[in-house]
């Protein structure tokens, strides 16, 4: 119920953002169209790479977003209010997943129908699963987002953890290059990263290889969310110096 | 302790039940540290505090005291109106519980307004009625009056009294002596010393000075 109030009342704050929302939806998609063109000579690029990107705009948008609302709520006395209310650090963490689940769902099905729609794209799998794992993938972003959120006292702060959070995981992850022609101690730190796991599980389902290691990606990822979460709740102070 | 320095090192006071209790003192005495633990938000490193019959902060405390931050804490690109419809969700309480507590605060010709475009002193009304919301036996109000238009002030401070007569326990910050006046009991605080705990005609009577603003002066240099 309180879950709910959370969940609500974040949708409310982002519904009263038209222009954020335009963002979240046409940047993806604008993103996607130039990946097919720049490749235009070349499109078994873009067949490779449509997907997983697909899957992997999500984790980046709601890590942004959410880190930043988050950050809002700690800076503006809003937390506190909360941390002296019956609320639990559950249902703060969990209304937030939720909500940024939902704004993910939204995104990804723009940009889900537009890939495999207008420009072409083709997975060997299922779509509908490249459209799961990128809700996932947001609610991933959105867990390491509230985690970061703490570790940063202002807004260019959280914004800069972009870059640093998300960067290395998409140069290390597999997409740009293949794991196997990485030094051992880059896939080392590869294998660390839990957009790597994001982004095979996405491969798989490009190739349709649903195999052992599509199932232990998930779990992977699936426990990064959890572990990030619990991070999370634990930077929730509900009394602070 | 806040911020790593001792703020309020030996405080011993009471607040009554059912009484309007001012906490006065200049800003940097320690007022807002002293509330914060009240709640049960700040960190304490030492000694105790009960509220309601239990220590500072204990859970089932947390849906019977009302907190209103010194800063407005409430969401500013919600309305008025969805900003208190969280907070009474958050406390377990239907949307009708909203309607009064705007009413209490006076905001009703604002309460689809978005908060961001709304003056300061509104702004500070709504994270008042957010503290209001869900009628809790103890309001910690931070500050509560700042910037506020006299007539407003003098609204605010009747509402306190209505609510410490139904049997609700107030505990007001300021940093203006003249709303000294109109508490039951003041706590005044000086570099997080107490320097007095009494009714104002005590502190007067004590003091041999008219105005309380006299009174602070001669406690602190006593």
């Amino acid at each position: 119920m309180r879950t709910l109030a959370v969940a609500a009342r974040v949708l409310a704050q982002l519904r009263r953002d038209p222009r954020t929302i335009a963002l979240i939806v046409g940047v993806p998609m604008l993103l996607e169209t130039l990946l097919k063109e720049i490749f235009a000579d070349r499109p078994i690029v873009f067949q490779h790479v449509g997907a997983p990107l697909l899957g992997l705009f999500p984790f980046v948008t709601m890590f942004l977003v959410t880190s930043i609302t988050m950050l809002r709520e700690r800076t503006t006395g809003t937390l506190e209010r909360l941390m002296a209310s019956p609320l639990r650090k559950l249902d703060l963490l969990a209304g937030y997943g939720l909500a940024f689940a939902a704004v993910a769902m939204v995104q990804a099905a723009a940009v889900s129908a537009l890939a495999f729609g207008a420009l072409g794209l083709e997975v060997s799998g299922p779509k509908e699963v490249v459209t799961i794992l990128a809700v996932a993938n947001a609610v991933l972003g959105t867990a390491l987002g509230l985690f970061v959120s703490a570790f940063a006292q202002t807004e260019f702060q959280a914004v800069q953890f972009m870059p640093a959070m998300v960067f290395p995981q998409m140069l290390l992850c597999g997409l740009l290059v293949d794991r196997g022609s990485m030094a051992t101690w880059l896939r080392w730190i590869s294998d660390a990263l839990p957009l790597t796991y994001a982004y095979d599980a996405l491969a798989h389902t490009a190739t349709d290889t649903f195999d052992g290691r599509f199932s232990a990606d998930v779990a992977v990822v699936t426990g990064c969310i959890l572990l990030a979460l619990g991070l999370g709740a634990a930077t929730l102070r509900r009394r602070t110096p | 302790m806040r911020g790593g320095a001792v703020v309020l090192p030996d405080l011993s006071c009471e607040v009554a039940a059912g009484a309007v209790t001012g906490l006065l003192g200049p800003s940097g005495s320690g007022k807002s540290t002293l509330l914060r633990a009240v709640v049960g938000v700040q960190r304490v490193t030492g000694g105790t505090i009960d509220v309601l019959g239990l220590p500072a902060g204990s859970p089932p405390l947390r849906a019977r005291v009302g907190y209103m931050t010194q800063a407005p804490s409430v969401y500013g690109d919600l309305t008025v109106r969805e900003n208190l419809r969280f907070f009474a969700r958050v406390l377990g309480l239907p949307a009708s519980a909203v309607a009064k507590a705007i009413d209490d605060v006076a905001l009703g010709d604002f309460a689809d307004r978005v908060v961001t475009r709304l003056s300061g002193g509104q702004r500070t009304r709504v994270s008042l009625a957010a503290a209001l919301v869900g009628e809790p036996e103890l309001l910690v109000l931070d500050e509560p009056t700042v910037g506020l238009d006299p007539l407003l002030r003098r609204d605010l401070w009747e509402l306190f009294h209505e609510l410490a007569a139904a049997g609700k326990t107030l505990l007001v910050s300021s940093h203006v002596m003249d709303e000294a006046d109109r508490c039951d009991a003041l706590l005044l605080l000086r570099d997080g010393k107490l320097l007095a705990q009494d009714t104002p005609a005590a502190i007067r009577a004590q003091t041999g000075a008219e105005q309380l603003d006299e009174a602070f002066l001669r406690l602190v240099e006593r």
